[in-house]
């Protein structure tokens, strides 16, 4: 069984307009979506900006309020925020925020802001929590001065790892991660990602990393979903989204990764222009009239596709021929 | 902690001095000498120079200046001439009344404001936040003179619950009775100042705590699991009163130079009524002291702002 299974997830923003502010229409933020997190593995959620998979990550956290559909974890589904509270869920569900400055309360030292999960469902005397923030510290790499610290006095990759650690505070079983690393400078990505990798190692934590950069996708995932204005385009492993890419867009996103071969410039640039060639000529094939993507169709057992059926069949034939 | 206001406190230091400079040269361009209208108006023109130059009046305006400060920490502000007692026991006996008002009417009005201003965002669009928006409107709107004038009216006079003039009754024994009396006197100019002066913590702590529900880190803190008590109290709350502190420092000492009107309607016997009567007597001792006071009372004000400024906000402290 799955850790979340998250099934035909919906989240709708009303629009208000008129003399009265009456309701007119909605914005589809997420717009019927599927998929499980296994125990332990890496999730990856990519997509453009505004497609949906910020507004993905806080509903699983239960910080969204979901239109319908539901997210099951130990058998109940929390999107209710009874059911929340009586798993204690955000015991066991964490997440990490982009801005790492603006997410941590800026009159809160660092001892506070890492000890405030304790002190919401553990209760531990002041030693042992001290000695239990210190171990956190520890295990993201800071010293134990950062204790008496405040937000403002850390660099960025530091307020980020702080951020780890105070998701990791409380052992959860998931950490969603939202665009962790994307404020943060190269190195500073790697040091980040690889604590990440160290806890989820150590604790078997399964992380959903929400992300725009396929090249850090590719380094921590094992099954990645792409989104695209709120529905899913394509869902697979690894090697299913990489190397046998089936939907335009993920072959646009995948086309839109920087090469740092400098000798082979010309040469990707004409396979990105071609890809962007086929999007523009056969749009409307890969989406349906309202330009939304398609339900998916299985494809393996692993690989899914938002395409019409004899399309996939299609595409399925070319791909035998190019091998 | 104690660097941050040690440093500001040696911040004031010049910042009194160019005030007490301004008193004085403001004063110095005053008309008149402070003797012709007290002696004999048939006296030699040359006694009158006497008189002048052994007060040292025609010493430079340095020297006079310096002689004013000397006097000034002697205590010695000279005496009213409508009085006919020292300045400095007048304004003694009024502050302390001014300051009992002042000091109560802050105090009920932060105790006003700060729930009504909390409740106002927590439930922000919806009919209670209304109605504390229209009463804030229309609190604000009222000029604060007619506010007084009525309540006095009905009150004190229609109804009589309460004294309208003085600021002790003369009958109260001393002790206990005498202090009850006092606190009589308050009640009602302090529960209208209160009343009608919430509009400006109500509307600031409402907006920042809008602003604070909506934060980053207000988000992480329900992603961590914080109840949702907990996260007003401990995060929102505290970040939001941020500009309240602020204006907390500026507020008390604004009472005090600000209750003229109350004072005047009330008759109480206060700072503010005294300042009234002098200007209208061109008791120029009396206002000079006064404006120095106010001067020095302001500066106070903003020191005691950047104090809880810093107690509150751990990132504008020296470390």
């Amino acid at each position: 069984m799955s850790l979340v299974e998250i099934k035909d997830l919906t989240v709708h923003y009303p629009i208000r307009s008129g003399f009265w502010n009456r309701i007119t229409d909605s914005v589809k933020a997420v717009d019927g979506i599927s998929f499980n997190i296994e125990a332990g593995e890496t999730y990856g959620l990519v997509g453009e900006s505004g497609s949906g998979k910020s507004t993905t990550g806080k509903s699983v956290v239960g910080l969204e309020k979901v239109t319908s559909g539901s997210i099951m974890y130990k058998g109940k589904d929390i999107t209710k925020k009874a059911n929340r509270k009586s798993l204690d869920y955000n015991h066991d569900v964490q997440m990490i925020f982009q801005d790492s400055l603006s997410s941590l309360n800026p009159r809160k030292r660092i001892e506070d802001i890492i000890a405030e999960p304790l002190r919401n469902f553990e209760h531990l005397d002041k030693n042992e929590e001290k000695l239990r923030v210190l171990q956190l510290l520890d295990i993201v790499g800071l010293d134990a001065d950062a204790l008496y610290k405040y937000p403002h006095q850390f660099s960025g990759g530091q307020r980020q790892r702080i951020g780890v650690a105070r998701a990791v505070a409380t052992n959860p079983k998931l950490i969603i991660a939202d665009e962790p690393v994307s404020a943060l400078d190269l190195s500073v990505q790697a040091q980040v990602l690889n604590f990440m990798k160290k806890i989820q190692r150590e604790f078997g934590i399964s992380y959903l990393f929400i992300s725009h950069d396929l090249g850090v996708v590719r380094h921590m995932c094992n099954n990645i979903a792409i989104m695209n204005n709120g529905r899913l385009v394509e869902i697979g492993t690894k090697d299913d989204i990489y190397n046998h890419p089936m939907h335009i867009y993920t072959k646009r996103l995948l086309a839109a990764i920087p090469e740092t071969n400098v000798n082979n410039r010309a040469e990707h640039r004409a396979k990105r222009l071609k890809v962007e060639e086929i999007y523009r000529e056969q749009k409307d094939k890969y989406y349906d009239k309202d330009g939304l993507a398609y339900p998916l169709v299985q494809i393996t057992p692993t690989h899914s596709v938002a395409l019409p059926e004899d399309l996939v069949d299609q595409l399925k034939h070319e791909g035998e021929v190019q091998a | 902690m104690w660097k941050t206001i040690l440093r500001r406190i040696l911040i004031m230091i010049p910042e009194v001095i160019i005030l007490s400079i301004l008193v004085f040269l403001l004063a110095k361009a005053m008309p008149g000498d402070p003797f012709t209208g007290s002696i004999n108006p048939k006296a030699d023109p040359a006694q009158l120079h006497h008189l002048m130059k052994i007060n040292g009046l025609y010493d430079p305006w340095y020297q006079q200046y310096w002689n004013w400060v000397v006097h000034l920490f002697h205590g010695n502000l000279g005496n009213s001439y409508q009085y006919q007692e020292p300045v400095t026991r007048l304004i003694g006996s009024r502050a302390v009344n001014t300051l009992w008002l002042a000091l109560f009417t802050t105090v009920l009005t932060y105790c006003f404001a700060l729930p009504m201003g909390m409740y106002a965002a927590k439930h922000e669009g919806k009919l209670p936040d209304s109605i504390i928006r229209v009463y804030t409107y229309v609190t604000f709107c009222i000029p604060f003179f007619v506010i007084l004038v009525i309540g006095v009216w009905i009150f004190g006079y229609v109804l009589g619950w309460f004294p309208t003039t003085g600021s002790i009754s003369s009958t109260a024994n001393p002790g206990l009775p005498s202090i009850g009396s006092r606190f009589y006197h308050i009640l009602l100019p302090g529960v209208l100042g209160a009343l009608f002066g919430t509009v400006n913590v109500v509307q600031y702590l409402r907006s920042e705590v809008i602003d604070a529900k909506r934060s980053d880190y207000v988000r992480t803190a329900r992603s961590k699991g914080v109840p949702e008590k907990d996260i007003y109290r401990h995060h929102i709350f505290r970040n939001s009163l941020l500009p309240i502190a602020a204006f907390a420092g500026y507020s008390i000492t604004g009472l005090l130079n600000g209750s003229l009107f109350t004072e005047t309607v009330f008759s109480y016997p206060g700072m503010g009524l005294l300042f009234i009567n002098s200007i209208s007597y061109r008791d120029y001792t009396v206002i000079t002291a006064l404006v120095l006071i106010y001067g020095i009372l302001n500066l106070l004000g903003t020191l005691l702002s950047d104090i809880i400024l810093s107690i509150v906000d751990p990132r504008i402290r020296i470390q």
